[in-house]
């Protein structure tokens, strides 16, 4: 990375404070020398804060905090060697970093002080922890502001204070030789992996909620500090590698998982973010609302199970895994194509509509196909249980294998043979949305009446992304089916406390980010992992839910990854696209006049 | 500039006949004949509500004529808008109807998309002309970017554009389907005198490329430098039709606009009379428009188009 020096002008501190920076330097130092220290006397509180000289649980959470505080506090001196880290901002991602600090810590002392009543039960080593981010934040908040508040807005306390969080785009950085930005790319990757898996494998909820929390706070500090906006140049730049290094992250996952749980919920969270990708064809490219999406998994996953050979499938074969993943393709393909010629005619709100009939109709038809309601093809809400495992090549599925000295469970077999649908499935994303047949997607998405006038057919166009993502969720549920050994109608709910169901689904497309690639598996990732740690909120799981999205709506309307379109159409102000040297001042004129 | 038509050897490109549109009660388009022949610029006038816009859906196939037939170089044409299209007549609409939050680029090459055959397992399996076919297709939308002059803003959002590029942007788009007909829906509405003189060259750029053009507009001064012919709309019935210089001079044509002479025509003595008052009332009372050039949306070009 370059060492451009920073021209753009500070602003003025929230408040002022003489010999700020050294302040927060020392004050990261303390909470990171207390995170050495016993923070409680009992072993009680899960994690075991009680060992000196050896951080656990909560504490390196803290670690990890205090040390990124540390680090761009120390770029914010200039240091020779420190100074890549913030090309971005220099104060806010400081400023970021002390905050989740604080809120790792503070939320950690409380809530040992809760689960073991009272405040007694802290050691020395919480508050010096607590005292040092309390420090290093209060400091930071003294740190002159990266940018100064635009005119429009008006300085009160809490515009100063949100100001005081926000930085200015990096700017460019210099062409490194191909191989070092490849190894960037792979060092991202490297350390994405074992921040996942580091979530994944948390055991408790208070650790998973302080992950959450130092993540949240860790991860916005670098999108300030202008890092995330390199690595982002960098795998546009080299997409195919990008694409590779991802697939060999997660083909990693499972050799670092020694823990059949866990590797179960990555396979499942590899299921739920290959059919949120599908669902993203209908969403996200051609703008289709498909609230019944959930019902093409169930299609694929009962097509399996009926031809898996299992004993209690009415119908009695066992077609070879291959010949299963055709069967529960094309049968989705079938029910795309049954469902979307008729309503496809239909625009936005009534497509909804429809959609979500039809997929509590096929909940309720599988119900009813029981033997006393109707035939009997599905045995009813018992669903179709047993169902063997597979056995590819005389690779058991069913069974752990020990690869060179990592031992693959069930669940790990399973997550990587989903691993190539998934790699599928993206495959099919890219390469479909990049193509004219994409395009026309697009163009009907944002304009109809006009895409017809430029030749398109729409209807046809509209029917193929339906089709397309039915059977890209077809695809997925045949694995599913042999992941939950049992299918049943109550696994394809519109919302329902499991993930993958419709409601799920297209937040977890929203949430990401509409039409984009890796929206949808951060999404689901997201989605899957909150409900499936934090137990105790099940009941309160929709409402949490709702108002996240309601939160995201209103702060990030484009979703975690944003495209870059989105990304202009929402936030009118960030004309990214447009090089500093053009004049804006026509072009917002005619922005306002094209809008009428 | 020059109004004379290009070649003596014409054929007629587009053929609208006993065209009539019914929305239940309202007649808009009643009996229009019109045809456009190869090389020419028509022109299409009318006040605001004459049925314009209408007449312009019922050629592209938006609405399904209650009566009449078009029929587009001899074939009757369906009343389906990508089939109209790919029979080769494109369109741009009186509100920019760009797809915004697609690049410069990305909006010409969906305007190729009929004159383009890559179906999704090409795109899916890269089958051998994929590339080939995609690189075409951008060369081809590059070529009338630079046509067009925008070719250092491909990679714009289009919704970015400066509205004079947008309205050109729109031209660009339809002209990638390589048309055979350019119908043109007011494309100098809103724009000053310097973008409308700009557009008038594009204008005759495209005619002198073979491309006969049909345009709606209301700007009189362009449209009677521009056409080789013109049809005037007035509640739906073609009132007059030809040459620029006919129909300006013709009498219903100003009636349709300005209104018939009160019978009771002000005499000297009333003219004397106001003049007097307005000298008394100061400098207030300046000229009033001599023509009507609002952009017209009336209910049924909305419906039309959305």
């Amino acid at each position: 990375m370059t060492m451009t020096t920073k021209t753009t002008p500070a602003g003025s501190a929230l408040f002022a404070l003489p010999a700020a920076r050294h302040l927060t330097t020392a004050g990261a130092a303390i909470a990171l020398i207390g995170t050495f220290l016993a923070w409680t006397w009992t072993s009680e509180f899960p994690g075991d804060l009680t060992v000196t000289g050896y951080p656990g649980g909560l504490q390196v959470l803290t670690l990890v905090g205090a040390v990124l505080t540390l680090l761009f506090a120390l770029s914010g001196y200039g240091i020779k060697g420190l100074r890549w880290l913030t090309p971005g901002g220099a104060n806010s991602p400081v400023r970021l970093a002390a905050l989740g600090v604080l809120g790792t810590t503070g939320f950690t002392v409380g809530a040992i002080a809760v689960k073991l009543g009272g405040v007694v039960n802290l050691e020395p080593g919480a508050w010096v922890s607590l005292v040092g981010a309390i420090i290093a934040t209060v400091a930071a908040l003294g740190l002159p502001a990266d940018q100064e508040l635009d005119d429009t807005t008006r300085p009160t306390p809490l515009n100063r204070f949100v100001n005081s969080l926000r930085a200015p785009a990096p700017t460019r950085a210099k062409d490194l030789p191909n191989w070092a930005e490849i190894l960037i790319i792979a060092g991202a990757f490297g350390v994405a992996l074992h921040v996942f898996t580091y979530g994944i494998d948390t055991e408790y909820a208070e650790l998973f909620i302080g992950y959450i929390i130092s993540v949240a706070f860790g991860f916005t500090a670098l999108t300030r500090a202008g890092l995330i906006a390199r690595i982002t140049r960098l795998t546009t730049k080299h997409r195919n590698v990008t694409l590779a290094a991802a697939l060999i992250a997660a083909f990693c996952f499972p050799f670092t998982q020694q823990n059949e749980q866990y590797a179960l919920i990555g396979a499942n969270i590899l299921i739920f973010a290959t059919v949120a990708l599908g669902l993203n064809v209908v969403v996200g490219l051609a703008g289709l609302l498909d609230l019944g999406y959930v019902a093409f998994l169930g299609v694929g996953a009962y097509a399996a199970a009926l031809v898996s050979g299992s004993p209690l499938s009415p119908v009695g074969v066992q077609f070879p895994f291959w010949a299963a993943v055709l069967t529960g393709a094309a049968a989705s393909l079938v029910f795309g194509v049954v469902i979307g010629a008729p309503t496809l005619r239909l625009r936005g709100d009534y497509l909804a509509i429809v959609t979500l009939g039809f997929g509590e109709i096929f909940r309720l038809t599988v119900n009813a196909l029981n033997g006393v309601s109707g035939p009997d093809l599905t045995n009813g809400s018992q669903g179709i249980p047993s169902i063997p495992d597979l056995n590819l090549f005389g690779f058991d599925f069913g069974v752990s294998h020990t690869i060179a000295g990592f031992t693959l469970g069930r669940s790990a077999n399973y997550y990587l043979l989903m691993l190539v649908f998934t790699a599928v499935v993206v495959l099919v994303f890219r390469r479909s949305g990049e193509s004219r047949i994409g395009r026309a997607w697009v163009a009907i998405r944002e304009d109809e009446t006009a895409a017809t006038a430029m030749g398109i057919n729409a209807f046809r166009l509209k029917l193929l992304a339906f089709a397309l993502g039915a059977t890209l969720a077809g695809l997925a549920g045949t694995v599913q089916a042999h992941v939950s050994y049992t299918v049943t109608p109550e696994q394809y709910q519109f919302a329902g406390s499991v993930p993958p169901n419709s409601a799920f689904l297209l937040a977890a497309v929203i949430l990401g980010g509409m039409g984009t690639l890796s929206g949808p598996l951060v999404g689901a990732a997201l989605l899957y992992l909150i409900p499936a740690k934090l137990q105790f909120m099940q009941d309160y799981q929709l409402f949490l839910f709702g108002i996240a999205l309601i939160l995201l709506m209103r702060f990030r309307p484009e979703g975690l990854v944003a495209d870059r379109r989105k990304q202009l159409e929402f936030h009118e102000t960030g004309q990214l696209d447009v090089p500093p040297d053009v004049p804006l001042t026509d072009q917002a004129a005619g922005t306002t006049k094209a809008g009428a | 500039m020059t109004t004379t038509t290009t070649t003596p050897a014409t054929t007629t490109v587009l053929d609208a006949s006993g065209v009539t549109m019914r929305f239940g009660g309202l007649t808009a388009v009643r009996g229009v004949d019109l045809t456009v022949n190869s090389g020419e610029i028509v022109g299409l006038i009318g006040p605001n509500g004459a049925g314009k816009t209408t007449f312009f859906n019922c050629l592209t196939g938006l609405y399904i004529p209650t009566e009449g037939k078009v029929s587009y170089k001899g074939t009757v044409l369906p009343p389906k808008p990508h089939l109209v299209t790919k029979a080769g007549i494109a369109r741009t609409f009186q509100n920019i109807r760009l797809f915004s939050n697609m690049t410069v680029l990305e909006n010409v090459l969906v305007g190729r998309h009929t004159r383009t055959k890559e179906g999704l397992w090409s795109a899916l399996l890269r089958l051998p002309g994929y590339h080939k076919a995609e690189d075409a297709s951008r060369e081809r939308a590059m070529e009338l970017l630079e046509f067009i002059g925008l070719q250092d803003k491909a990679d714009h959002l289009a919704r970015n554009l400066p509205y004079g590029d947008q309205r050109k942007l729109e031209i660009a788009r339809a002209l990638a389907s390589d048309p055979g007909l350019l119908l043109l829906d007011e494309p100098t509405a809103g724009m000053n005198p310097q973008e409308t003189r700009v557009t008038e060259e594009l204008i005759f750029a495209i005619r002198d490329q073979g491309i006969a053009v049909l345009v709606i507009e209301h700007d009189m001064r362009f449209i009677f430098n521009l056409c080789d012919r013109v049809a005037c709309l007035v509640q739906g019935e073609k009132l007059v039709e030809g040459t620029p210089g006919d129909v300006q001079a013709d009498e219903r044509v100003v009636a349709a606009y300005l209104g018939t002479p009160f019978e009771g025509a002000p005499g000297a003595e009333e003219v004397a009379e106001v003049e007097a008052a307005e000298a008394h009332a100061g400098t207030t009372g300046t000229a009033a428009p001599a023509k009507d050039t609002t952009p017209d949306t009336t209910s049924t070009d909305e419906e039309g188009t959305r």
